[in-house]
């Protein structure tokens, strides 16, 4: 008896010496604390509480993730083909990918905006950058889908972009490199940069109601790269910022000839000017090329239009457009403060972080307080401008996004780490390692003029350890930050698709309850829908067969098709019939050279069909939809060209002949041979 | 009294610990529910929004109309008007054996019937494919409702 009670004392001294030592966080000079793994649970059902929209880079696509989970909540397809969802490959959603060049099956998506009200996010949309063939994106929120892409002319690598104004005015799209104008011969020689080679910026406005992109103007500028921009906010609304570099204009081994100078520039744009001067008549019309492509959701169907006139500004010849201000050394990031006061350049070769004054700026150009003039446009004086440096920040400086808190956070590449300062005394409060090699990183509305301040994500370029080795190939990492207290805090990694660039996060009341669940079929305008088992039907067009197909748990509409022939070409535009939530069907025939389909509850979507020999083709469901769903499925026959069996097509009636009348189809055998 | 001791102590520690919510398991399934055991639910009536529909002596060929529209986009893919089994049950003779607020709650409210009603659940035994939400409004249910009946009056 004695014993046992002291067994008992012995279990629970231990009991309770184990529990004090896991109530206590850790020392937080370790990497992670003990409390990271209940900071980033998200119980099974539950939801997260941030969307965090992600830019695929080399994947062409965008994506979604919860926060603090780091679930992958949605691939969306924007300047890719995307066979999980279609997306390119259906008839209806081709040209999206059209550009001047004609389909662009795969690009390059960098940098990612959330529309803003008032300079907050507001959930209706969120925009992407084609960086390769250059083009801008918006997806809309209700649905996850890319709902327009615009093409860029006069521009070639579409870098610094889809950065946005407070209020969505304007979307705008600095070009990367500097290329001869698209209405003037481009055939010169490459190392007459200075003189034949321009930068343009482009502003893409954006309807209010319904998000409607125009290429409302350019501005033609000096030939340099434009790496990244933001526009003003608060006090400065009105106003754009460029980081450039290569302002030494060099045309070839750049990384050695554009890292000459010790300061290349911001360019400061009036854009309130801009519509000034366009009012007023001073653009001049371009004759260019380049593709605007639309998704309408009630038809379900893109279309691509080619456009052929710009209208340009020219910053040389346009006073007060436009104002250099000097940046060490090679800026990338340039980034505006929550309240519009302050601009922060942040120069990869540069030893410190300049933070400028925006009422700095303007005093100094009321002054011409100016140093000369690059190309027409005046250079505002370093000194006049600088509000004050960040000294030894670390190595490599990168991006910089903002807390509720007046801190900023930059991304170092060079020293692998994100650093904490003070915007008003540019004292350094804090460093986190990342692994590694971080270059984007995004804080919660970071880039708004409310920013919330929970969290940090930084998206490291190297992998290495960080996960199980799948070869030579690994997943890069984003590390998710609490920041909420003095000290960064290391919670959580997740893998993510292709390369991260910049990011957005915004709260998930802004945007979950407008999720649209399906498609209407009232309201499907599709021209070869078929609302209805009814209206299904198989018309022959010459070469063309159309197939006006249904679906539904668990069979298509028809399922039994005859009388297709060689050198046909069959479209089958399948409309699902379901009206709930997440029942999708697939459609996927045998031996198709372009995929398959995906289509939601309401939709019609269309596959191309060639067929290529003769014979029995089956066709079936692609995405489980019930516990019949393997027996959704179906045969199409394909006959010689010539061939006299009829077209037909049905569901549930095509039963084998009776005994005695196997005439007619022994017949038949007869002659397909 | 050592015992008592020890199980405040445990208590406290326990408390300590506290902080941490445990998971909340909010999300009751709707089956867990047994309608036969629960004195509130009317098999008769099923459950949803519908507790009394007024039914007209004679059919009115109006609703049947556009109760036929319904039929033709929503629903024709897997009933037929005869007996006969398709996808789902033939439609013949379900409004003598269905209540019209049975029926019209169904159709509204498919998921949570098919998830504790005694009949549907029978059915769905049979055709193995929960009828899909084809998120019918309450007019259309209504009208859906009258082509039924239209359907069950010829003979």
């Amino acid at each position: 008896m004695k014993n046992l009670h002291f067994k008992h004392w012995l279990f629970i001294s231990v009991a309770f010496v184990f529990t004090l030592a896991s109530c206590k966080p850790k020392n937080a000079n370790n990497t992670i604390s003990a409390d990271a793994a209940a900071k980033v649970y998200v119980a099974p059902g539950k939801y997260d509480e941030f969307y965090n929209f992600v830019s695929g880079g080399f994947s062409g696509q965008m994506s979604a993730y919860g926060l603090p989970s780091g679930r992958l909540l949605r691939v969306i397809p924007v300047f890719s083909v995307d066979p999980e969802k279609g997306y390119g490959f259906s008839e209806e959603t081709k040209p999206m990918l059209n550009t001047s060049h004609g389909f662009v099956p795969w690009d390059d998506l960098h940098h990612v905006q959330l529309s803003k009200t008032n300079g907050d996010y507001d959930g209706k949309w969120v925009f992407g950058n084609a960086n390769n063939t250059p083009r801008v994106a918006r997806i809309d929120l209700k649905t996850f889908r890319t709902a327009e892409i615009i093409e860029l002319p006069n521009s070639a690598g579409n870098h610094s972009s889809p950065f946005l104004t407070e209020n969505t005015e304007y979307v705008v799209a600095g070009t990367r490199f500097s290329v001869p104008p698209d209405d003037v011969n481009g055939d010169v020689p490459i190392n007459t940069y200075k003189k034949n080679f321009k930068g343009t910026l482009s502003f893409i406005s954006v309807k209010k109601e319904d998000g409607k992109m125009e290429l409302a103007f350019q501005i033609q500028c000096p030939g340099f790269n434009f790496d990244l921009s933001r526009a003003g906010k608060g006090v400065s609304h009105g106003w754009f910022f460029f980081s450039c570099y290569n302002t030494e204009q060099a045309n070839t081994l750049l990384e050695v000839n554009a890292s000459q100078k010790d300061k290349d520039f911001i360019l400061a744009v009036n854009w309130k000017k801009a519509e000034e001067y366009l009012k007023a008549g001073k653009g001049k019309k371009k004759s260019v090329r380049y593709a605007h492509n639309t998704y309408n959701e009630k038809t379900h169907t893109a279309t691509s239009e080619i456009k052929t006139e710009v209208i340009v500004l020219d910053s040389k010849e346009l006073a007060d457009l436009c104002y250099f201000i000097p940046c060490p050394k090679s800026p990338h990031g340039c980034d505006v403060s929550p309240t519009g006061e302050y601009i922060v350049g942040s120069g990869k070769l540069a030893a410190v972080i300049p933070v400028f004054g925006f009422d700095k700026m303007l005093k100094t150009i009321q002054a011409k307080d100016f140093i000369g003039t690059f190309e027409g446009i005046p250079v505002l004086k370093y000194e006049s401008v600088l509000y004050g440096e960040v000294k030894k920040p670390g190595l490599g400086p990168l991006h910089t996004e903002f807390d509720n808190k007046g801190n900023a956070y930059t991304s170092f590449f060079v020293s692998s780490e994100i650093v904490k300062w003070n915007i008003k005394d540019l004292k350094v409060l804090d460093r986190a390692s990342t692994y590694y090699s971080v270059g984007h990183l995004t804080v919660a509305g970071g880039d708004t003029k409310n920013p919330n301040g929970k969290y940090l994500v930084a998206y490291n370029k190297i992998t290495k350890d960080r996960y199980l080795p799948t070869g030579p190939e690994l997943s890069q990492s984003a590390q998710l930050f609490d920041i909420s207290g003095d000290k960064m805090q290391l919670i959580l990694d997740f893998p993510t698709i292709g390369e991260p660039h910049y990011a957005q996060i915004a709260p998930a009341e802004l945007i979950k309850n407008n999720s649209t669940k399906f498609y209407k079929l009232d309201d499907n305008k599709h021209k070869y829908a078929s609302i209805g088992e009814g209206a299904t039907k198989v018309v022959r067009e010459g070469k063309n067969v159309h197939v006006y197909m249904t679906a539904i748990r668990s069979h298509f509409s028809p399922d039994n098709i005859e009388g297709i022939r060689m050198g046909d070409d069959v479209y089958f535009h399948v409309t699902n019939l379901e009206q709930d939530w997440d029942v999708p069907h697939g459609f996927g025939i045998k031996g198709a050279a372009n995929a398959e389909l995906l289509i939601m509850p309401g939709e019609t979507q269309t596959l191309k069909w060639t067929p290529d020999r003769v014979g029995m083709v089956p066709i079936y469901c692609t995405d489980f939809c019930s516990a019949l769903h393997q027996e959704m499925q179906g045969y199409v026959r394909v006959s010689p060209v010539g061939s006299n069996v009829p077209l037909s097509y049905s569901l549930g009636t095509n039963m084998p002949k009776v005994e005695g009348d196997e005439k007619g189809e022994e017949k038949e055998k007869g002659k397909k041979k | 009294m050592k015992k008592t001791f020890a199980i405040l102590m445990v208590l406290s520690i326990l408390y300590a610990c506290g902080g941490q919510q445990t998971v909340a398991t909010d999300a009751v399934t709707a089956s867990a529910s047994d309608p036969n055991t629960n004195p509130t639910y009317d098999p008769q009536r099923g459950e949803g929004k519908f507790t009394k529909v007024e039914v007209g002596a004679t059919i009115d060929e109006k609703l049947v109309q556009a109760g036929t529209k319904v039929f033709a986009v929503k629903c024709s893919a897997c009933h037929k008007l005869t007996g006969e089994k398709l996808v789902g049950p033939g439609w013949k003779g379900v409004t003598e054996r269905f209540k019209p607020e049975w029926i019209m709650n169904f159709v509204t409210n498919t998921d949570a019937m098919l998830n504790k009603d005694p009949k549907a659940q029978a059915q769905l035994e049979i055709c193995l494919v929960r009828m899909p939400n084809q998120n019918v409004t309450d007019d259309d249910a209504r009208n859906i409702y009258e082509f039924m009946r239209k359907n069950d009056s010829k003979k």
